[in-house]
Formats: structure tokens, sequence, C-alpha cells
């Protein structure tokens, strides 16, 4: 750990991804995310990278699905709607295993929204970003340093399982400003990526037969196994990357689960609940895809209540529900369109489970 | 010190450096003994801007123009009017909130010949803390930009040099040599160094100006 810099939660996640060996970028501007493109802009042109400002968004993940296929780390952001129009390119980029890492700094919707927080688009990140049968790694950092250590577990575990991997943030975070450490730099690992479009070398001693990246399988035989084969490697996600923080737990009669900034809010509420006597406690994901399952199940297996805090209508708590499994009651509360719930708010809910 | 500035107070930087934390503050210590009208150029981002602060702006007397869209925290990249208002030499003092880098300094262009004929004092906040401008040199060139962009010279340099809730008196201190190598750079010299006024102690930072209000 070097000095410590005052940092936006956008800028500091584009310093990080370029001191991980990500020096392609390609992006088009949205609220409240233009940062992460404004400080690549700046940087990656004095470093030997590649800093585009793409025609949309659809070219810039079209973008990053090329630059991945020649073996490089390459990454894209964007705020919700923008997200919308990667959907089909990340499809494409999952049907044809490559790694790469897209960030989204979360804003209100449908639509075009607003440009305030959001965590509204958690059905789109674990459920459906694209077309078809995938799952993306999806990471959920709190703070502005959470940010800048999982931005490199993004990238190594991308390559590593070959799935593209999203970092879910919102607009608090994206534009708050809070003090980080970088890691020692770290060059890319040089992983061996068999799979690139490196060059075949014809003519030479080293030639070999041209690699071909593809998501298009129209014998349904082979799409099928290339599918089947693809979630078994999902299961050894879900086996191995899942990661969770739990605040005051272990006796806590209510359990919130909250991720992101909302989480900070909830810690806030289950402090000042605990100063009242009351036994609340926070379970933060930090990974919503894999979702820990398994620490949900045993929260609801010993507290009387869990309490999912959004700031949308309700999308999380689906996962919870699942992990409960009917174990104990989940109940939610929620604001959205860009309102961040305050810390009485939540006491309040933390409040009437109580009773 | 801030008495003795020209009657339009610019205050540029890079982003994050604390330009609407300065300016506010500025505009609050002033209010005390003159009218004050703080106007909000950023154009830039919509996050964290003057608007956020208008309640107790307002309630020590300090007169607010900031673009507002529709009563909330959006803005239409259109400046109000009533900005034309504070070049009056009648209207009294004025502080003006840049957007960040040379791309928010662009909306300051347009009023240049203005500022020149009404007597102005550019003011370009440092922050030694922040990653872009960490070295003196990064600092001096930003500048550069922003004088290019908005055709005016920078008078002052505001030593902000902070880590949010972290800031220790310790870490202003070692930043006052910072500040002077950035001084020699640009040829500008350091109007006074902000320091939290909430930290005790901040009377011990030579040349302090107190900060009240938050970002």
């Amino acid at each position: 750990m070097g000095e410590k810099f005052l940092m936006k939660g956008n800028e500091a996640i584009a310093e990080a991804a370029i001191r991980n060996g990500c020096i392609h970028f390609f992006g088009y501007p949205i609220t409240p995310q233009t940062e992460v493109s404004a400080y690549m802009s700046k940087v990656l042109p004095k470093i030997g990278g590649t800093f585009l400002q793409a025609e949309s968004e659809i070219a810039a993940i079209n973008m990053v699905l090329g630059a991945a296929s020649c073996g490089v780390r390459a990454m894209t952001s964007s705020s919700s709607p923008g997200i919308s129009l990667k959907s089909e390119g990340i499809s494409y980029i999952a049907g044809s295993d490559l790694p790469c890492v897209i960030l989204n700094v979360m804003r209100g919707g449908p639509g075009l929204g607003g440009i305030q927080p959001s965590q509204a688009d958690y059905w789109q990140a674990t459920r459906a970003l694209g077309h078809g049968d995938f799952q993306l790694l999806v990471f959920a950092p709190a703070t502005v340093q959470e940010i800048v250590d999982l931005i490199g577990t993004a990238f190594d575990l991308a390559d590593k399982y070959r799935m593209p991997a999203l970092i879910l943030a919102d607009g608090i975070l994206g534009q708050m400003m809070e003090p980080v450490e970088f890691p020692e730099k770290k060059e890319a690992p040089a992983s061996a990526k068999p799979y690139a479009t490196t060059g075949t070398r014809f003519g030479t001693p080293e030639a070999r037969k041209p690699n071909i990246v593809n998501s298009l399988y129209l014998k349904p035989d082979q799409l099928e196994k290339t599918v089947v084969d693809r979630f078994a490697r999902y299961e050894i996600v879900k086996a191995n990357e899942v990661r969770v923080e739990e605040y005051l737990t272990e006796d806590a009669d209510i359990v919130a689960v909250a991720y992101g900034a909302t989480a900070r809010v909830v810690r806030s509420a289950v402090e000042m609940a605990r100063e009242e006597g009351i036994r609340a406690g926070l379970l933060r994901p930090i990974t919503v895809w894999p979702f820990p399952e398994e620490a949900v199940a045993r929260a609801a297996g010993h507290a009387k209540a869990l309490l999912a805090v959004e700031m949308s209508m309700g999308q999380m708590v689906d996962d919870v529900r699942l992990a409960a499994n009917g174990a104990c009651p989940v109940s939610f509360f929620g604001r959205t369109g860009g309102i961040v719930p305050s810390p009485a708010e939540v006491l309040d809910q933390l409040r009437a489970l109580a009773r | 010190m801030i008495q003795t500035f020209q009657r339009m107070i610019v205050i540029t930087g890079h982003y994050g450096s604390g330009k609407t934390s300065i300016a506010a503050n500025l505009a609050l210590d002033l209010a005390r003994q003159e009218p004050v009208t703080l106007v909000d150029l950023d154009i830039v981002n919509p996050y964290f801007r003057s608007a956020d602060l208008r309640e107790p702006l307002e309630t020590a007397g300090v007169r607010l123009i900031a673009p507002v869209y529709a009563n909330t925290n959006l803005d239409s990249p259109v400046l109000p009017p009533e900005i034309a208002g504070i070049f009056r030499p009648e209207s009294g003092r004025a502080v003006l909130d840049v957007g960040g880098d040379d791309a928010g300094a662009i909306a300051l262009g347009q009023y240049a010949s203005r500022l020149e004929a009404g007597g102005y004092d550019l003011c370009y906040v440092i922050n030694s803390r922040r990653y872009l401008t960490r070295k003196p040199q990064e600092a001096a060139e930003l500048l550069g930009e922003i004088e290019r962009v908005s055709r005016l010279k920078a008078g002052w340099l505001i030593n902000n040099t902070n880590l949010g809730p972290e800031t220790t008196l310790e870490l202003v201190r070692e930043s006052l040599a910072y500040g002077e190598q950035v001084s020699a750079l640009t040829g500008v010299p350091v109007a006074f160094n902000c320091v939290r006024r909430d930290l005790p102690s901040w009377e011990s930072i030579p040349n302090a100006f107190p900060l009240a209000l938050p970002f």
C-alpha cells in the first residue's frame, strides 16, 4: 500500500483498472459515470493504451468483444440505460466465453429515468443482462476503497472463468469522494489465453490453425453442449467465489440484507438499533452473483426476521427469499427513483420487526 | 486576506479539488460585511453542488444563482440570465464557482471581457491528494489549460489539500511545500491554506482559511 489519495468512485475504478493491466477502454458518456471515460481519456494515451469514445454504447461493448477476442484486458462502463443498450453485446461476449469487465453506475429508471442513485438494475445484472442462458460475475462494492480492491478480483476471475464480470455500483459510489490506497501496481498475469486471435504466424515453423471466436452454433446438440459446459463452470464459481460481509449477525434477531451504498445506510441503522437494545445485524453481499445463499440461509435459521433494503421496489429480496426458503419471514423496505433511504427510515423498519 | 480580493472572485480547479466548498465558505465569510452573490457556473457535473447548500447560504444572506431544472439536482446545461447582473459595479461581491478542469472553465470564457472590465481575482484550487494533480507539474499544466480556455489569468492559488474525513493537520502542514512548488512553477502566489474548522488547533497552520461548510 502506498500514499492515500482523495478520489471519486468513478476515478478510482478507472485508475484501479489501469493498474490491473486494463489499458483498453471503450465507452460512451452518461451521468453519473462519465468521469470513468474522462479519466481514461486523460491517462490511457500517455501510457500506450487505447481510449475510444464510441459512437454508441452498442459500438463500445462490441469493441470490448473485439479486444477481449485478442486476449487483452478490456473494459467498458455506463449507467443504467446505457447498460440496456449493451445487453446484446454482453450476451455475445458470454456466448463466446470471453473475459471483460463492465461497470454499471446505476441511476433511477425505467426509461431515461433520472440521474440520481438507484439499485433498480439488480434483476438485469443477475437475471437477464442479455438473451440466452448465461450468468455474469457481479460484484457490489460499498466503498470507494472496495471498488479499488474488487476491480483486480473482477479482472482475475473473469480471466480465470472466461466470463464477463460486472461491477454493480450506483450514483453515490460513482460520485462520492473518499480516501483510497492502491495496492502495488500489478501487471496483468500472463495467463495463457489459447483462444485469443493473436495471429497464426502463417509460413513460420510456429504456424498454428486460426482461432475463431464465435457464439453461433447452428447444431442444437453442439449449442446445448456449450451451454451445459458453461453452466458446469458456473457451479465451480458458485462453490468458490461467493463473497459476503457479516456485521453483528451472530446473535441477531433481525438481520438486514443490503448491498452497495445502501448497506452503509443500513449499517448506521443497525448501530442505532443496537443502542436501543434491538439485536439487529447486517448481511452484505459483496458478490450478488453468485449470491451468498448459505450465509442468508444461516441467518434465516436463527433470526426472527430478515429485512431486505434496496434502492428499488424490491429485486434482491427475491434472492433473499429463495435462500431463506421459508425458515423465517422476509420483509422489504426500499426507496426508488433516485431517493436514498435514510438511517432513520431503516431504523423504523427494524423497530417494527423487533416488536 | 479575502477582503483584499477584487470585487469578483473566480474559483477554478481540478475536479473534486474543493471549489464548491471554498466558494461557499468564502461567500459566507464575505457576507458578514457586504452583499454577496454566489454564482454556480458548473455545467459539467450535476452531483454535489452549491444548490445543495442553498439553505445555510441564504440564511447567512448570500444570494445564490444556480442552474436549476425542475427543482431537482438535475441541470440543464444553460447558465441563468441573472448572471449578467453581477457585472454591474453596484451589485456587490460575487463569488463564481466554476466547473472542474479546463472543461468546466469553458463556461467562463464568455464572461472574460466583463470580468476584465469589472476587476476579478481568479483563484486556482489545488489538492496534492488528488490523483491527477499530485505532482506540482501536473497541477501547473492544468492551470495553463484553464487559463487558455477561460482567457483569464490566475491571481492566486488556494491550497486545499485534504483527504476528506481523514484530513489531519500534519497532512495540511506537509502540503505547504507542494503549494510553494506549484507557486514556483506558475508564478502565482498562494493566497491561503484551507483547513477544516473542526480540526483542533487549525489556527497553527500558517495563513489558514478555516472551512465551516461541508464538501
